[in-house]
């Protein structure tokens, strides 16, 4: 338990180096949201095999490294209703926002950009907002 | 070609820092989201390791003038922030509290999600092709 902050670290060092390759050498903002909204409303054809690839690495290597090494869990314990609303509320708030925690957080707030920085602070305040309501009021997650 | 493999690399290690930092497993993303109950600090580990190397990336740019495969930098971000910046960030926010998955990790976690999380990803896909309505909707109200 103590040394879950050194994966959290560990991991975070390697999604940073993940966005470093996609800005350096494909010269793109590694964000989930835009990679994954792009393919699904057919915007953007020119990237559309390249969003593709993206996305297939995604899955494939946490499908593997679950195979190989330790059974992935997301333990998502939501109510299906609320599953649905909370994926529908996550899909258009971050395209409205143009971002989501890759795209603002981290891509955003590595170069200072303020709408990072505000989108993050919102995101955040809503999802303590949630928690607060639907654990700790509602005891519904 | 080379494009398609990097961004296929950069997904695939992507992919692989949200496996090892914990960043699909809900609860640990509840906990860190959760300030008024077992607050757990892990994920600011996860984005301070993540914004780092990034941090470094942005001032090699400056540098190297465009990407290795010939493409120009991303311009800098709009000063402009917007009445949608800031609902849909909120609207994103309160929907990651309620399941504790945001895009990276619902896509991330397809093979061992469950049902559960398929049902979540494709509820999330459907708010995608929803958002141009929701944002001419706003763009009225707010005009």
């Amino acid at each position: 338990m103590q040394a879950e902050w050194v994966w959290g670290l560990a991991g975070g060092l390697i999604i940073g180096i993940a966005a470093v390759m996609f800005l350096l050498i494909n010269g793109r903002i590694m964000g989930a949201s835009g990679i994954v909204g792009e393919v699904v409303d057919g915007s953007n054809r020119p990237r559309r095999a390249e969003n593709m690839a993206f996305i297939a690495g995604l899955i494939g290597v946490p499908a593997l490294a679950s195979l190989m090494f330790a059974k992935g869990d997301t333990h998502l314990g939501a109510a299906l209703p609320l599953v649905i609303l909370a994926g529908l509320l996550v899909g258009a708030g971050t395209r409205l926002a143009n971002g989501c925690t890759s795209g603002h957080g981290v891509c955003g707030m590595s170069r200072l950009s303020l709408r990072g920085i505000v989108a993050t602070v919102f995101y955040l305040l809503g999802g303590g907002l949630a928690v607060l309501v639907f654990r700790h009021i509602l005891g519904v997650i | 070609m080379q494009r398609i493999v990097f961004a296929a690399l950069s997904g695939g290690l992507f992919g692989a820092g949200l496996f090892l930092s914990g960043m699909t497993d809900t609860r640990k993303v509840q906990g860190w989201l959760d300030i008024f109950g077992q607050w757990d600090p892990t994920l600011a580990f996860v984005l301070g390791g993540a914004i780092l190397p990034m941090a470094i990336a942005w001032r090699i740019t400056a540098k190297m003038g465009r990407a290795r495969l010939g493409d120009a930098f991303p311009p800098p971000p709009e000063p402009k922030l917007g009445h949608n910046l800031v609902i849909g960030s909120t609207l994103f926010g309160f929907g990651w509290g309620i399941a504790g998955l945001c895009p990276g990790p619902a896509v991330a976690s397809l093979s061992y999600g469950g049902l559960g999380g398929l049902i979540f990803l494709l509820a999330m896909m459907a708010g995608m092709l929803g958002t141009p309505a929701l944002r001419a909707r706003i763009d009225r109200l707010a005009a």
